[in-house]
């Protein structure tokens, strides 16, 4: 009996452990071509980064997430379920894993100081003492309890808070819940422009 | 959006304008083709470019920039000149027949009640006439020459297809081509619908542009029903969400309002926020503002917002005046702010005026820039022409996580919530916003404690209820946004829930029912559609109340029956609605009251004295514009703008020489300047380009593919030239207009792609819009030249 390559792949798959006529059994060599990248990667079901049309994305994770593991990410398609969407993504949401692991993401907080010419690289602790002592110190400075008609006010002048369209609401809130706290009014983001 | 994505396959009718979703929304737009293939629909656009939407549209009418309102105003008037509205629901469901006072006007460029001096409407003679019972006077007939319908004939009588033509520089043919197609709606067996984007917004008269989108589409009977409405698409993940949560002047969470200096205590606050009804059969929902706002303050200040402290009222900054984008920068400009802090937005590239913006951030204090890239606002003091040693503004930069990185809900475009997974950790070194933020609020906190300062009783009272203080889960931050009964301390499932006597919290009474007990609403994936029109109620959470269609009352006539049976959103059936959740109580009758139920007229608003530049809406030149305004030549531009002090003197003005209109778009490649990161896109798209129409580039013997330079009054760019047939010469005024485009995506910082710096806001005007304030982006002067090619 002539083995075509299609019968030949019909009777490996239907005959489990099958030798073949070549005298080895090709069935892992087979199933190893019909694997898929994202084999054994864990599915997480996300939102395109970029316009509003809302596009479902999901995302290929390898690695449990457990300790001593790293999450690496392997790809990003659309999610066929979502209605808005249907699995479809453009040419900006389709290379939305260039933006997760873009080389360009920066990992260190850097400060410049008046009149330097270059950042310096400075840690966390350094940033956000630096920042809550500016912050207060704006705050101290330029904040009106009452204006020139004695009307209570209670408004920080001096500092302002601009974005962002691109954090999640959770986050959006609790921006503004804290700095309408601190005594802010100069509140904007890109919605604006 | 009134409406959502999916639902725009429902149209008859799309009209693009003032977008080009084919380029910025492609996925979203696929709904637009899906009506044009599935429903027969006719796809228009409408735009000073030849779009990749026009590319599939079925037609195209090219206008000039600013030339928005011409065109709307010319088919209002087509309109009525033809009888073409649609009659019922114009009379049941607009303020139509609502008769305004006597002394209202408009005479040669402005409304009556202008005031000089202040540059500023006093708006007494634009009320509505009231009968004996204090309620407005109606005429149903419409006959009434002060009700609402016939002021509005009269008002837009005057733009007649050969003025619109004349200001516009289309054909008059093509003008009233156009016209047929997109008047052909108003009727109950057809529905239309308008796409707009940010080529509406971004005007001096930016709002009037998008009322009178509002207007026409009543008149038509498109607002409130499937395949409808008046469709914003927004050009960020989150931009409704934030705007939802206001992270904006002069709202706080749920279009609530910033309090002001006159309202000094809660009680004046709320009475000047509440409406009262303005007709007997009204549902005035927003006469529940009371509830929303006690709710929020209880949110915030938990235990210590109580009636003896009015509920915290006096924590919130009452602010002095305006506190929009341009103000920030007109208060860095001159020195009076110290601090500005930037999150996930790279400002300075965002404009308007790049080089007045350069000289504001040298004169801050400070600056702290949050991002997961290092941006271009950051190191503003590197670049082009700023001396670095003569800048005393210290900047700090914090990276921190981007989307995929954190959980938590993104809102699009059609008010969708929808929940998205974490799925990797950041990179170490690199903390989420959500950390920085709460970092920063404990810091300053504890410093208070320590230092004592300015009035620090509401960071100190501010709740902080969290598991994690220093980094609050963001599903423990959508459960205080959805809201809690304080009696049984169980979260709400609808802001109907909410109080005003303190008993209830709510962060946001928009997103109350968005995570309940019985769940995340908003992280739902059940894709049924039972109404086959692409609602799906099981997908996500919708604001509000999970509704899909804003105003659906008015899909249905006064007796409540669907005006097009096979889309319907509504429909009662004796006993109640059935369809998209109603936007009116389940059971209430359909006469009970009027269709629209958040305005206190209970109808939809033809005429509006909400607005800072007229009830309707008037055709005024961009504040930068190649001609002559043809309908009153004294009255040019928009009387009612803000005119920031030295912004005058950087606008091109007579004897200069500027004759081109400029307009700046995106593409489809890039995502405004963060898609620069993104190795791929730089590499489909890398370069700044100019398009210019073949005719002006054959005048100034500018070749395609060599280079070009514009320049406008404020700045310069150069680039390489795309000489185009996609924009054609325009007859405005008796004069030849060209038209030249600039795309927005490139800086300076980093530099993966070969730009030199050319920046498209180098070139825009620092003015902004009557109403909101949104900078004129879209319609400017310039002058252009051919440029030397350069060494690569």
């Amino acid at each position: 009996m002539a083995i075509s390559r299609r019968t030949f792949l019909k009777a490996s798959v239907a005959g489990g452990v099958v030798v073949s006529a070549l005298g080895f059994d090709l069935k892992p060599a087979y199933a190893a071509v019909r694997q898929l990248k994202i084999r054994n990667a864990r599915e997480y079901k996300t939102v395109c980064p970029y316009c509003a049309v809302g596009c479902g994305t999901i995302a290929y994770v390898h690695g449990s997430g457990g300790l001593n593991t790293t999450k690496t990410i392997i790809h990003v398609e659309g999610d066929p379920d979502n209605p808005i969407n249907g699995g479809t993504l453009c040419p900006k949401g389709a290379s939305q894993m260039g933006l997760a692991i873009s080389p360009r993401l920066r990992k260190s907080p850097m400060y410049r100081g008046a009149g330097a010419s270059e950042w310096r690289e400075v840690d966390w602790d350094f940033a956000m003492d630096w920042f809550a002592r500016k912050f207060k110190a704006s705050r101290d400075a330029t904040f009106v309890e009452q204006d020139s008609q004695g009307r209570t006010v209670n408004r920080c002048n001096g500092i302002a808070w601009v974005g962002s369209a691109t954090v999640a609401n959770e986050d959006a809130y609790l921006i503004t819940k804290t700095m309408r706290a601190m005594g802010l009014t100069y509140i904007d983001h890109q919605a604006r422009i | 959006m009134t409406n959502h994505w999916k639902d725009i396959k429902n149209a008859d009718v799309v009209l693009v304008m003032g977008a080009n979703p084919a380029e910025n929304h492609p996925c979203g737009f696929k709904w637009a083709l899906e009506a044009r293939d599935e429903n027969g629909a006719k796809l228009l656009t409408i735009d000073p470019r030849f779009t990749r939407t026009s590319a599939v549209a079925d037609k195209h009418l090219q206008i000039r920039p600013g030339s928005d309102i011409a065109i709307l105003g010319g088919l209002i008037r087509h309109i009525l000149t033809n009888d073409l509205h649609h009659a019922d629901y114009v009379r049941a469901h607009t303020n139509a027949s609502f008769i305004i006072s006597g002394d209202f006007g408009f005479e040669d460029g402005l409304f009556s009640g202008f005031e000089e001096a202040g540059s500023r409407y006093d708006k007494t003679s634009w009320s509505y006439q009231r009968a004996a019972d204090g309620y407005v006077r109606r005429d149903p007939t419409l006959e009434d020459p002060q009700c609402v319908f016939q002021l509005l004939r009269r008002h837009y009588d005057r733009y007649t297809p050969a003025m619109v033509a004349q200001i516009a520089g289309c054909s008059e043919q093509k003008f009233l081509e156009m016209a047929d197609i997109i008047c052909s709606t108003g009727r109950a067996d057809r529905v239309g619908t308008i796409m707009y984007a940010v080529g509406w917004t971004m005007h001096t008269v930016g709002s009037q542009i998008i009322r009178t989108g509002a207007i026409l589409q009543l008149l038509l009977g498109n607002i409130g029903r499937p395949g409808g409405g008046i469709n914003a698409l927004r050009g960020h993940a989150n931009v409704q969400g934030a705007t939802d949560h206001a992270i904006v002047a002069g709202i706080l969470p749920g279009y609530l309002k910033v309090p002001t200096p006159e309202q000094t205590t809660l009680a004046e606050h709320l009475e000047a926020s509440t409406p009262q009804p303005l007709v007997p059969d009204t549902v005035n929902y927003w006469g529940n503002y009371p509830k929303f706002m006690v709710s929020l303050l209880k949110a915030w200040f938990g235990d210590s917002a109580t009636t003896a402290n009015e509920f915290g009222y006096h924590y919130l900054g009452k602010p002095d005046g305006d506190a929009t984008w341009l103000s920030i920068w007109d208060e860095a400009y001159h020195g009076r702010l110290e601090g500005f802090i930037t999150l996930g937005f790279n400002p300075l590239l965002a404009g308007p005026d790049i080089p007045r913006l350069l000289q504001s951030m040298s004169r801050l204090k400070w600056m702290t820039v949050i991002d997961p890239f290092m941006l271009d606002s950051a190191e503003f003091w590197k670049a082009p022409g700023m001396n670095p040693a003569e800048i005393d503004t210290e900047v700090l930069y914090l990276p921190t996580t981007h989307w995929i990185e954190r959980d938590g809900s993104f809102t699009n475009s059609g008010r969708w919530a929808q929940w998205k997974e974490k799925a990797i950790d950041p990179p170490d070194g690199v903390r989420s916003d959500t950390w920085v933020l709460s970092e920063l609020f404990w810091r300053v906190k504890e410093l208070y404690q320590q230092d004592g300062g300015a009035y620090d009783e509401p960071i100190q009272n501010l709740t902080w209820n969290y598991l994690n203080p220093r980094e609050p889960l963001l599903t423990e931050l959508a459960k205080e946004i959805n809201g809690y009964d304080h009696a049984t301390g169980q979260l709400l499932s609808s802001f109907g829930q909410l109080q005003a006597d303190g008993g209830t919290s709510s962060g946001n009474w928009l997103y109350t029912g968005s995570y309940t007990e019985a769940g995340n609403m908003m992280a739902r994936r059940g894709t049924a559609d039972p109404t086959g029109l692409g609602m799906h109620h099981e997908w996500a959470f919708s604001w509000p109340a999970n509704r899909r269609v804003l105003y659906n009352r008015a899909s249905a006539d006064a007796e409540g029956r669907p005006w097009d049976p096979t889309r319907a959103g509504i429909a009662w059936t004796g006993r109640e609605w059935i369809g998209d959740v109603p936007d009116y109580g389940r059971t209430t009758p359909p006469d009970a009251a009027g269709a629209f139920i958040m305005t206190e007229e209970g109808v939809a608003r033809l005429f509006s004295s909400q607005m800072a530049d007229g009830p309707f809406s008037e055709h005024y030149e961009p504040v930068e514009s190649p001609t002559v305004n043809a309908l009153h030549e004294s009255v040019p531009v928009n009387p009612v703008i803000n005119w920031y002090d030295g912004v005058r003197e950087t606008l091109a003005s007579e004897g200069d020489d500027f004759p081109h209109a400029c307009t700046i778009y995106r593409v489809v490649e890039h995502e405004h300047f963060v898609t620069q990161n993104v190795p791929l896109l730089v590499e489909a798209m890398p370069d700044f380009f100019i398009e210019i129409p073949e005719g002006l580039a054959a005048e100034k013997g500018i070749e395609n593919g060599g280079r070009a330079r514009v320049w406008s009054k404020r700045g310069e760019v150069e680039g390489v030239a795309i000489v185009t047939k996609r924009i054609k010469p325009l007859l405005v005024n008796g004069r030849t207009v060209w038209t030249v485009g600039i795309p927005v995506h490139w800086g300076f910082a980093g530099g993966t792609s070969n730009t030199h710096a050319s920046m498209a806001n180098l070139l825009t005007p620092f003015i902004g819009d009557a109403n909101t304030r949104c900078p004129e982006f879209k319609a400017f002067l310039v002058n252009i030249a051919r440029a030397e090619p350069r060494a690569t």
